[in-house]
């Protein structure tokens, strides 16, 4: 079986600048090997693609990307991982600093306990972002219209993010994380918690947002890296096996593992 | 005797186990499948049937053997001496009781020599006939069980159902010993009342109930419990003061700070400072804490009592600090990572994450680690005893003696005042303490469940 590719965007694939460009990159838990010499570029303004099996090491490289995996003790990064050029794990960069230029979506929609208005707010108030009230409430806004919510919530933003669907939840998680004017948006499998019409909804705003961040998505659905994405990375035991635009994945891949994954053969 | 029926309750109990077992295995002749329920339940349904009707036959005997006795050495020396008094009567019982078993008692003589013997054959007789009937008992509550034993009967369904009776038995013991405390609380409180205005006790600034007794009466302007009201509250500030701030700075350090080697290390000494008996806490504060205060009050010329409420507060302080810490701590471990993620990966610092994230998705478990470390102070005795004196007096100054309720309740009871005089004070403080605490725990359950769905 051969995915027939109905993304017009992934065939014509344009060649945009680099945001992310990364050498020899390795990663260790501990005694484990998690990440093996991988090599990948990243460009702006479209949506990238990691698949691959349970354990391959594609969160694990989505973490590198905003040094999230510093949180973990036993988690060692060496290599080269340059963001427009600067070498982000670079001694004087500052994870916190490169966390609010790198954004992050996670699995589980993980909304703060306090209200709509305050989730949205919270990174602009962190960073400073805004000087007045008028400024904030636009911002918020405007980030909660892009993730698709504003229709949605507008009437109750001091109520519970919790209160929310897991679909609004992961909406406004999204709205949290654009409000802080990030570059690059990292997403960690963001529909594995939904069902199919919130899925539907969110891979919408993945498109609707490909125009203004670079997006790199983790997902395990194959079709969803199809209809998301114009690149695709796959992964395989801490490999980076295969990397191009999505419709040569997906039709001709070169390497035997991808092809044996994308029809189904194991993973 | 209770050794003996504990021998005859485990026989009993062990062979019915073991019998039903067995005659469940037999019943099957071979083909386990046949049975419905498996030999074990055949076992524990005999066990638990024999256990029970031995058990309430030895509580029951033993009940009417107590009320028989009763009834016939009381009409035995009311026939001999009819004219003692209730009081002597007793007397007469329990001297009659020693001599029977030949401890030590107070007099001997006729009467009580002829109420001895009584005694000797009726304690004779129930040391006979309890463990009798409860072996009988059992005895036929066993053979009802095994009787009943066959490849059809559900013993699994019905042992389940007694068991479910044993710990429906429990809880009802639970509630109807709260019940029988407050029943006696409230009506000695009601009693101590209908003799003392209310506003008297609660608004009244002196406090000294047991000087102004005449001929078993209180004195109104004596038991003003204002002094005490305001020395709890005083001292119970000042251990707040310390412990608060101290053991929720130490929980987040643990919580977010400390290595698992540092907090494996620092978590069971925190621990053992909980294990410390409040005596010791109590003598540490009066013998070292209060010289090195009144050292200090002396160099910043301050008249220090050699008992004071600081003195007392800080130990306090110390003692609770293990509580809200240990309590704290597992609150904000409890806050999912996801929060700590998510909060990061928008930009924020470590610190930033864990003032406006994760202390405010554990407030609901913060304040009810507070407020039980408040309702620990407020009921804290012995350190109050040893450091912040007896004397009730009514300020709010730090540096003086003061006394709390809890302490005039252990000085009213343990005092040589008769009791019935003494107990109707004790017993209005008790109460208070009571509805305050209780009070405090309703705020706090409010509290937690107004932000319990703060996270999932």
């Amino acid at each position: 079986m051969t995915l027939t590719m109905e993304n017009p965007a992934a065939q014509a694939a344009p060649r945009n600048d680099l945001k992310f460009a990364c050498r020899g990159v390795n990663v260790h838990y501990g005694d484990a090997h998690a990440i093996k010499d991988l090599a990948i570029d990243i460009e702006d303004r479209l949506v990238t693609a990691f698949i691959g099996p349970s354990g391959c090491g594609k969160s694990t490289f989505l973490r590198c990307l905003n040094r999230m995996n510093d949180t973990i003790s036993i988690c060692r990064v060496t290599g080269d991982l340059k963001l427009d050029g600067e070498d982000i794990y670079a001694p004087r960069v500052d994870p916190v600093q490169l966390r609010a230029r790198v954004g992050m979506v996670f699995q589980k929609p993980n909304p703060f306990p306090k209200s709509i208005y305050d989730n949205v707010a919270y990174g602009p108030r962190i960073h400073g972002l805004t000087s007045s009230r008028e400024e904030l409430d636009a911002l918020v806004e405007s980030s909660l219209t892009k993730a698709g919510l504003w229709g949605e919530v507008k009437d109750r933003l001091d109520k519970p993010g919790t209160g929310l669907s897991g679909g609004q939840q992961q909406r406004l998680c999204i709205a949290r994380a654009i409000a802080t004017k990030p570059e690059v948006l990292l997403m960690d499998e963001p529909c594995s918690a939904l069902d199919p019409i919130a899925t539907d909804r969110i891979e919408q705003l993945i498109g609707d947002l490909r125009s203004q961040f670079c997006i790199v998505i983790v997902t395990h659905s194959m079709q969803q890296a199809a209809r998301v994405s114009q690149k695709t990375a796959f992964f395989h035991l801490g490999h980076l096996v295969e990397y191009g635009d999505t419709a040569d994945i997906f039709n001709k891949p070169r390497d035997k593992r991808t092809e044996d994954y994308i029809n189904g053969r194991f993973g | 005797m209770f050794g003996l029926m504990a021998l005859i309750l485990a026989v009993l109990t062990i062979a019915a186990y073991v019998l039903g077992r067995r005659r469940a295995t037999a019943a099957a002749g071979g083909d386990l499948s046949v049975l419905h329920s498996r030999p074990v339940y055949h076992g524990a349904y005999a066990a638990l049937l024999t256990f029970l009707a031995a058990f309430a036959a030895a509580a029951v005997a033993a009940l009417v053997m107590r009320w028989f006795m009763d009834g016939s050495l009381n009409s035995l020396i009311s026939d001999l001496a009819p004219s003692l008094s209730s009081i002597e009567r007793d007397l007469v019982r329990s001297d009659a009781a020693a001599i029977s078993v030949g401890g030590f008692p107070s007099r001997v003589d006729e009467l009580r020599r002829a109420v001895a013997e009584r005694h000797g054959t009726l304690a004779g007789l129930s040391a006979f006939l309890i463990p009798g009937l409860s072996i009988a008992a059992g005895l036929a509550a066993l053979w009802t069980a095994l009787r009943r034993v066959n490849a059809d009967f559900r013993a699994r369904n019905l042992s389940e159902r007694i068991v479910m009776g044993v710990l429906i038995a429990a809880a009802v013991v639970a509630i109807l010993t709260t019940v029988g405390i407050l029943t006696s609380l409230i009506g000695e409180t009601a009693r101590f009342f209908s003799q003392i205005p209310v506003h008297k006790f609660l608004f009244g600034s002196t406090w000294s109930p047991l000087s102004g007794v005449f001929e078993g009466r209180l004195d109104q302007e004596r038991v003003g419990a204002l002094p005490l009201f305001a020395g709890t509250l005083l001292i119970t500030f000042i251990a707040m003061l310390v412990a608060l701030p101290i053991g929720l700075f130490a929980a987040i350090y643990l919580a977010e700070y400390a290595s698992p080697r540092m907090r494996s290390m620092v978590k069971p000494i925190l621990e053992i400072l909980a294990g410390v008996p409040t005596v010791v806490y109590g003598f540490f504060a009066a013998i070292t804490v209060a010289p090195i205060i009144r050292g200090l009050g002396e160099t910043l010329g301050l008249s220090v009592a050699s008992e004071s409420a600081l003195g007392a507060g800080l130990v306090m302080g110390v003692m609770i600090i293990p509580f809200i810490s240990s309590l704290s701590d597992d609150v904000i471990t409890a806050v999912p990572q996801a929060l700590r993620d998510g909060s990061l990966g928008l930009g924020s610092t470590h610190a930033e994450t864990i003032r406006k994230v994760v202390l405010p998705a554990a407030l609901p478990g913060l304040v009810s680690a507070a407020l039980l470390g408040f309702a620990r102070a407020i009921g804290e005795t012995m350190i109050v005893v040893m450091a912040a004196g007896q004397g009730a007096n009514f300020t709010f100054n730090p540096l003086e003696a003061v006394t709390t309720v809890t302490v005039q309740i252990v000085m009213l009871i343990t005092g040589d005042t008769e009791a019935s005089t003494a107990a109707g004070p004790a017993f209005a403080l008790g109460f208070t303490l009571f509805v305050v605490t209780l009070g405090f725990n309703i705020v706090a359950q409010r509290l937690v469940r107004k932000y319990r769905e703060a996270y999932d």
